[in-house]
This record gives C-alpha cells, sequence and structure tokens, in this order.
C-alpha cells in the first residue's frame, strides 16, 4: 500500500507520467534559494547548461562565476566565499566535481567548515551515452566518509528541488547527487523532505527495499508488481540523505520485515548499502543483499540498456525479492 | 631587477626588524618543543610576517572576526610556526601557548586550521590551495562593497601544483584588485632546490603572462616589502604578486641556504645554538641604530 501521508503522484503507476532530470530540480532550486538569499552565489566548471546552473546565472550574473575547467580552483574559491560568508554552490559533473578536486573539498571545505554546496550533475549511469569516464559511481563512497559532509541523492526533480532549497538553508557543506536523463517525477509537492529523514514510501510486511535516486521509482515499480503477481508485501523505503543515516526508519522496518534489499546507481562497495550494512551489523545483524554495481565500470548505451546490463531496474529488483523470498 | 623602494622612518624599520628577530626566536622555541616541523620557511618569512601583521594589515586580536578585516590566508601551510609565533607576539593568543606546537588538544595545529585559533583564515597544509580561498575571499569583498585587502602567502615548490595556476588564471582573467599574493622564493623544497627538482624559472614571466602585475624584492628587505605592499594597493587593473626572494633558514647561520631544512626542527641543542645566534644578532640591530 503507497503510503497516504506521502502524498505521492496520483499517475505514480500511469506509462505516461511526467518526466524531467533531477539536475532540473537543482536548476529551479537553486535560482528560487538565490531569490530568498541573496548570498548565495554559484560557481560552475565550464558545464552552465549541462548542470542547469544557467536559470541562476540568468537571473544573477554577478553572483554567478564560470571558473573554466578547473575543479580545484572553483573548490577553493567557493571556500574562500563561504569564509567571508557567502551561500556557494559548485556546480559540475559527479566524475570531476568530487572526483577531481577531493583534496580541496577535503581540507578547504570540510575541514574548515566552510558553508560549500557540491553540486555532482550525471551521477550513477545517467550520462549513458559518453560512456564510463563519465559515469560517476564512486562518489557517493567518497563524501560520506569526510566528516561534516552532508550526503543527498533525491529521487525526482521535485525532491531535488526541496534539496536544493533545504541545502541553501543548512549551515555546513552538502553534497547533492544529480541525474543527468529524465525521470518520472512521483512525488509532489507536499510529499515530505527533511535531510536526514528516510521516508516509508509503501508499507509492507515481507521484505524491506531501500532506494536512493531516481532508482527509488524502479523499486516502487517492482513492489507493485510483486503484490499483483506475486502476493508479496514489499515495504519501499527512500533514503534521499545517504548521510547522515535515518538509522530509526531503517531499524524499525527491518524488524518487522527481517529481509533487506538496497538498491543504488554505485558501487557496491562504499555506497548506500554499504552504509546500511555498516549500521545493521553492528545493531540488528541480519541477512541482507546490496544490488549495485559490482566493482565494474560502466560503458555507452542507452539508459534502460545498462540498468538491464547491469541488473538494476524494477524486474531484476522483483528477481532478487523472490529469490531472497525463496531462501536463495 | 629588485624593485625600489620608498623611504620609510628608520624607527619603524628597526622596530620591525626587532619583532621578525623575536618572531625567529619564537619560532626556534616552539619546534624544538614540538620535536617536529618545519624550520627554514618559518624562518625566512619573518620579516614579511612582521611586517604584514605589524605594519601593513588591518586586523584586530581583540576582534578577529571583523567583517572588514584584511585578510591573510597562509597557502603553504608547513611554515604555520610563523604565523602562530606572530598571531601570539601580536595577542590573539597567550605567549606561553606557543610551546603547544603539535601537542593534543593545541590550538597550534601541525598545519593551520581555522577553526582552532582566533586569527587563522583558512585551513592548508596540501600545498595549492591557499590561493584559490584567497580569491574567494576577495570575490566576497566585492560583492559586499567591502573594501578589505586579501594577501595569500605561498611559497615557490607548491607553484608545482596544478590548482595554482588555476587560480592564477583565474585572478589575472577577472582583474582581481584587492588581492595580493607573496610568493616565498627560498629555492628549496624538501627533495631538493627547486631548479633541480622541477624549475620555475622563468617565473616572473609566468605570472605576468598570467596577466599578474609583478614586483621581485629582497623579503627580508623590510623597506622593500612595505613599499611593495603599498604598490599592490595601488595597482587597481591587475593582481599583484610579490616574489619575495629570501633565504632559506635566514638568521640561523647553520639553517641558511640549506634544503635539509625544510622540513625538519631543531633538536634542544641546535635550538641553543641558533637562539644564541639570534640574541647576538638582535644586539647588533640595536647597537647599529643607537
Amino acid at each position: 500500500m503507497l503510503k497516504e501521508d506521502q502524498n505521492l503522484s496520483k499517475d505514480i503507476f500511469n506509462v505516461h507520467i511526467e518526466s524531467k532530470p533531477t539536475r532540473e530540480g537543482y536548476g529551479d532550486g537553486v535560482l528560487e534559494a538565490g531569490e530568498i538569499n541573496e548570498d548565495v552565489v554559484v560557481l560552475c566548471g565550464d558545464l552552465t547548461e549541462s548542470t542547469k546552473s544557467d536559470r541562476f546565472a540568468h537571473k544573477f550574473p554577478n553572483r554567478f562565476f564560470d571558473v573554466g575547467v578547473a575543479e580545484q580552483n572553483m573548490a577553493g574559491i567557493a571556500a574562500g566565499l563561504a569564509l567571508s560568508g557567502k551561500v556557494p554552490f559548485i556546480a559540475s559533473y559527479a566524475t570531476f566535481n568530487p572526483g577531481r578536486n577531493l583534496d580541496q573539498i577535503r581540507v578547504s571545505i570540510c575541514f574548515s567548515k566552510a558553508n560549500v554546496k557540491i553540486i555532482g550533475a550525471h551521477g550513477g549511469l545517467s550520462t549513458p551515452a559518453d560512456g564510463a569516464t563519465h559515469q560517476a559511481l564512486e562518489d557517493l563512497a567518497i563524501m560520506r566518509t569526510l566528516p561534516n559532509m552532508i550526503v543527498l541523492y533525491p529521487c525526482d526533480y521535485l525532491e531535488a528541488k526541496k534539496a536544493t532549497l533545504k541545502a541553501a538553508n543548512h549551515k555546513g557543506p552538502v553534497y547533492i547527487r544529480l541525474a543527468r536523463d529524465k525521470t518520472p517525477i512521483f512525488t509532489t509537492k507536499t510529499t515530505p523532505f527533511e535531510i536526514g529523514a528516510a521516508q516509508v514510501l509503501m508499507e509492507g510486511r515481507d521484505i524491506t527495499v531501500i532506494a536512493t535516486g531516481p532508482l527509488v521509482y524502479e523499486g516502487l515499480k517492482a513492489a507493485q508488481e510483486l503484490k499483483i503477481r506475486h502476493g508479496i508485501s514489499v515495504e519501499v523505503i527512500n533514503l534521499p540523505t545517504i548521510k547522515p543515516l535515518d538509522k530509526k526508519t531503517i531499524l524499525k522496518s527491518v524488524q518487522k520485515t527481517r529481509r533487506l534489499i538496497t538498491v543504488e546507481e554505485h558501487q557496491m562497495a562504499g555506497g548506500m548499502g554499504s552504509t546500511i550494512a555498516e549500521f545493521l551489523a553492528q545493531e540488528f545483524p541480519l541477512k541482507m543483499k546490496i544490488m549495485g554495481m559490482p566493482d565494474l565500470f560502466g560503458e555507452s548505451g542507452l539508459y534502460d540498456e545498462l540498468l538491464e546490463k547491469y541488473g538494476l531496474n524494477a524486474h531484476h529488483i522483483e528477481l532478487e525479492v523472490i529469490q531472497f523470498m525463496q531462501g536463495k | 631587477m629588485l624593485y625600489k623602494t620608498t623611504r620609510v622612518k628608520s624607527n619603524i624599520l628597526e622596530e620591525l626588524q626587532i619583532i621578525a628577530t623575536n618572531l625567529r626566536k619564537s619560532v626556534i622555541e616552539m619546534l624544538v618543543v614540538a620535536g617536529s616541523g618545519h624550520s627554514a620557511g618559518p624562518l625566512d618569512m619573518a620579516e614579511v610576517f612582521a611586517t604584514l601583521y605589524f605594519h601593513i594589515l588591518n586586523v584586530d586580536p581583540k576582534n578577529p572576526t571583523d567583517p572588514d578585516r584584511d585578510r591573510l590566508v597562509l597557502s603553504a601551510g608547513h611554515i604555520c610556526p610563523i604565523l602562530y609565533a606572530t598571531l601570539a607576539h601580536k595577542g590573539y593568543i597567550s605567549e606561553k601557548e606557543i610551546k603547544t606546537l603539535r601537542k593534543l588538544g593545541s590550538k597550534l595545529q601541525g598545519h593551520p586550521h581555522n577553526l582552532s585559533m582566533p586569527g587563522i583564515e583558512n585551513s592548508s597544509g596540501p600545498l595549492g590551495q591557499g590561493l584559490s580561498q584567497a580569491i574567494g575571499m576577495a570575490l566576497a569583498a566585492k560583492l559586499d562593497n567591502k573594501n578589505y585587502e586579501v594577501y595569500c602567502i605561498g611559497s615557490d615548490g607548491e607553484l608545482q601544483e596544478g590548482q595554482i595556476w588555476e587560480a592564477a588564471m583565474f585572478a589575472g582573467n577577472k582583474r582581481i584588485r584587492n588581492l595580493t599574493w607573496i610568493i616565498d622564493r627560498n629555492n628549496i623544497q624538501i627533495d631538493g632546490y627547486t631548479e633541480d627538482v622541477m624549475p620555475l624559472e622563468p617565473l616572473r614571466e609566468k605570472l605576468e603572462a598570467f596577466n599578474w602585475h609583478v614586483i621581485e624584492i629582497d623579503g627580508h628587505n623590510i623597506e622593500e616589502i612595505i613599499s611593495a605592499c603599498n604598490m599592490s594597493k595601488a595597482i587597481v587593473e591587475r593582481p599583484t604578486a610579490i616574489i619575495a626572494h629570501t633565504i632559506p633558514g635566514k638568521g640561523v647561520d647553520f639553517m641558511e641556504y640549506k634544503f635539509e631544512w625544510h622540513g625538519k626542527s631543531p633538536s634542544l641543542e641546535e635550538g641553543k645554538k641558533a637562539l644564541h645566534e639570534l640574541r647576538t644578532l638582535e644586539g647588533r640591530i640595536r647597537g647599529e641604530h643607537e
């Protein structure tokens, strides 16, 4: 059963559900944040349109800085701006930001508690045609090990917009991972979002599926099919905040279902599933399955083709749930 | 070609020179107690720090977060003993606290941390990060219509980092006027002389090609330091880089020019010898001006 208090879209399982990329949620969110707070500034590394920073850039040209293809300098300048009272967002692809500028994020931003928001666009497999060099599959692992860092991975356009606005109000470093390709907008304006809160979107008894980012939708579709065709009751949790982890919501769910599958567009090592495994191994050990990239680089293709090949769509979640239920 | 200086009152120069010598003594004292840390860079930057904090910068230890203060960003974090000594002499921390360098719970971390001590503007240690941070602070002044100046003190070895040139390109392109970058050109780095490890010359031409106004000075000549900083303020169409030619380990005879002293601290015996030399030097400075 979809949880009513989550106010999910009425079109949630309609094949014609509206789709938009989460990067547009950031683009509209940071524009709104800039209208609310004149200390908000945006820096971009030669990817202004692609990261959707252009909306802010056009409205506030004096508060926008294109630093060129120089992600390390971008992170450092943002730290200096933040230490002087500004609220900088730094935008590039996640493979470069934080892929290229980890040292700068670690020392100039995190260690200094500089109030910088790091926008990692094109996260996961969602820049499919560009191939492995541009597909960030390790950024969540890198970012969540940094003290003082908040790590967010919104599930759709609206959640990305909310996450951007909340990040602007949060004092301290925040990483937001975005996707390039369009994905369904299955939440609504009134769906709750708080940094640090997991959301039970569908209640179930038999097994818990925790997903993050746009794959949450695949989890919901799988759960719907499993209920109709196999009579399996799946609890689906959206985990938009990888750090800090909402331990309470996760623990409550797995204490009920005693079975857990996690799903993410990220290396299995060190990502969202790993985070939960670290927690549960200490607090409530149980058998769990982590669905993610099995220590492989991606490749070129269509987004749907890549999700199918690497086993990360609704169909594969269904198969994993059935296997898990059969004790295999 | 070295930069021509304007005349500064000799009693001011004498006072700053004595401060510089006292800072060197504090550097030696804290390094001996710490048992590790860098010696050559902190010693060779004594005149620059004394001049900036006691003559140039608009800063107030009683109000270290004043939004209108000038900012000093230390990019070469490993020379922090001279920053700590200066902040102690200026009154940001008590002078006895300098003996806690690198000890558990100390404000004086092995490399500077902006949140550990008042007066420290940035965190550094991994090289090449400070110039970008300084640019951010300079841009914030422009956005807020403030008049503060930002000074970045860097080393020559860190010019081998790519980020430095990203930052240099940005500042030159944006013509950031309230930014002064002082490069400690002491010619040494951990593995040897810079021109042996990875040559930086022709440095002046490189910086000029990045659209910087470049001034070369004797980094131990206080009059030249003051003149160059004044000139930097007056140059509004470009950022200014001051290449401060220095003698690594300056003031302690057995350390001068030796790259081996880049990254190590003096023993108790060596510290005593160094302090004796510095006391004699202070006597000479006073003697010359009496």
